[in-house]
């Protein structure tokens, strides 16, 4: 760990305040640019008193330098306003998707049900054709149920870009961000929730999804 | 229609409104229309307590008890663990098919399904009709 010196206390406290919040995030950082320092500041042991407490004072510098770069570039592409606009907008227009398309369907339903109650007075061969048709749509209507999932397991994919752009903001020294979490609602703890969601995981792509025919061969493997 | 009485009581459980008038749409199609409905395998379970259902359709993805704790808690009622269950569900992984049967589900219907793969499963469960 670097310690704080003598002549950097404040550079050196903020290093391993955010080093600590790093490493408490779990947050991916270049292992090359760690290892670039870390080579720079061993570097610099070999050297007498004054030349050491120099090279290492000029490392620590630059550390803080490449740490306030990495702040002015979050800055400058606004990474509060992913968590505050985007993430939201987005999770919110799709949130709409899967609203205005579970209308459409009761529509559709609310029609069709209407044809296939008039099937009983149609000619039996018109009756027959009719129903098989509108089994078809009912069949079809499943779509809304899928891809009400697939939308689903994509808003939880945004919740988790949020809240680790949540991190970085905080692992940078932005308080506010981390106000801000505080702020929000901590959802409270279920303890009836399911113990099987590593089971829950919505539909599959259909390249990776095994089939009703690979299903039953498995379920008869049981027999 | 031999063997099958067309008019037992059916639960269907299913998170999604549309899922659920599909499921219906379709039994009643298949000439079953003693059907009743639930949202979430908490609410299914009190209705399956309350009186008897000679059949469960349940979805599997339900908050806050899942189609297949669902299934384990009907398999593990002494005055329900007999009734037939069929599972129908996105989740086509092998791991949830082998944890379902693990967990005594009678019979796997992967959605997207058809009419058809409905009818045939009912079969299977029930005896043709």
């Amino acid at each position: 760990m670097l310690a704080p010196t003598a002549r950097s206390d404040l550079t050196g406290y903020d290093l391993e305040r955010q080093l600590a919040i790093l490493r408490k995030r779990q947050i991916q950082v270049d292992a090359r640019d760690i290892l670039e320092v870390v080579e720079s500041v061993m570097g610099s042991l070999h050297g007498d008193g004054s030349t050491l407490n120099s090279k290492l004072h000029s490392d620590i510098e630059a550390l803080a330098n490449y740490i306030s770069t990495i702040k002015a570039e979050i800055a400058e592409i606004r990474a509060d306003k992913i968590n505050e606009e985007y993430v939201p907008t987005a999770s919110d227009e799709l949130s709409a998707i899967v609203e205005s398309t579970e209308q459409a369907t009761n529509s559709i339903f609310e029609a069709v049900e209407t044809i296939e109650a008039l099937t009983l007075d149609m000619a039996p061969d018109v009756a027959e054709r009719v129903a098989t048709s509108v089994t078809g749509i009912y069949e079809a209507c499943g779509f809304q149920d899928i891809t009400g999932q697939r939308i689903s397991k994509v808003v939880k994919a945004l919740q988790s870009i949020e809240e680790k752009v949540q991190d970085l903001l905080e692992a940078f020294g932005e308080d506010a961000a981390a106000e801000r979490r505080e702020a929000k609602a901590k959802p409270a703890v279920d303890h009836t929730a399911s113990d099987d969601k590593a089971l829950m995981n919505g539909p599959q792509l259909p390249a990776n999804a095994n089939s009703q025919a690979e299903i039953d061969a498995l379920l008869a493997s049981f027999d | 229609m031999a063997g099958v009485d067309m008019n037992m009581p059916i639960l269907i459980v299913d998170d999604y409104k549309t899922m659920l008038r599909i499921i219906r749409n379709l039994l009643k199609q298949l000439g079953f229309n003693n059907v009743d409905e639930a949202t979430d395998g908490s609410s299914a379970l009190q209705k399956l307590r309350d009186k008897p259902f000679h059949l469960v359709i349940s979805d599997w993805n339900m908050e806050p008890m899942s189609g297949l704790q669902l299934l384990k808690e009907v398999r593990a009622d002494v005055k329900l663990k007999e009734t037939p269950f069929i599972m129908i569900t996105a989740e086509s992984k092998s791991e949830n098919v082998i944890a379902a049967k693990e967990a005594g589900v009678s019979n796997y219907i992967v959605k997207p399904f058809n009419a058809a793969t409905l009818k045939g499963k009912l079969s299977t469960v029930l005896g043709n009709f």
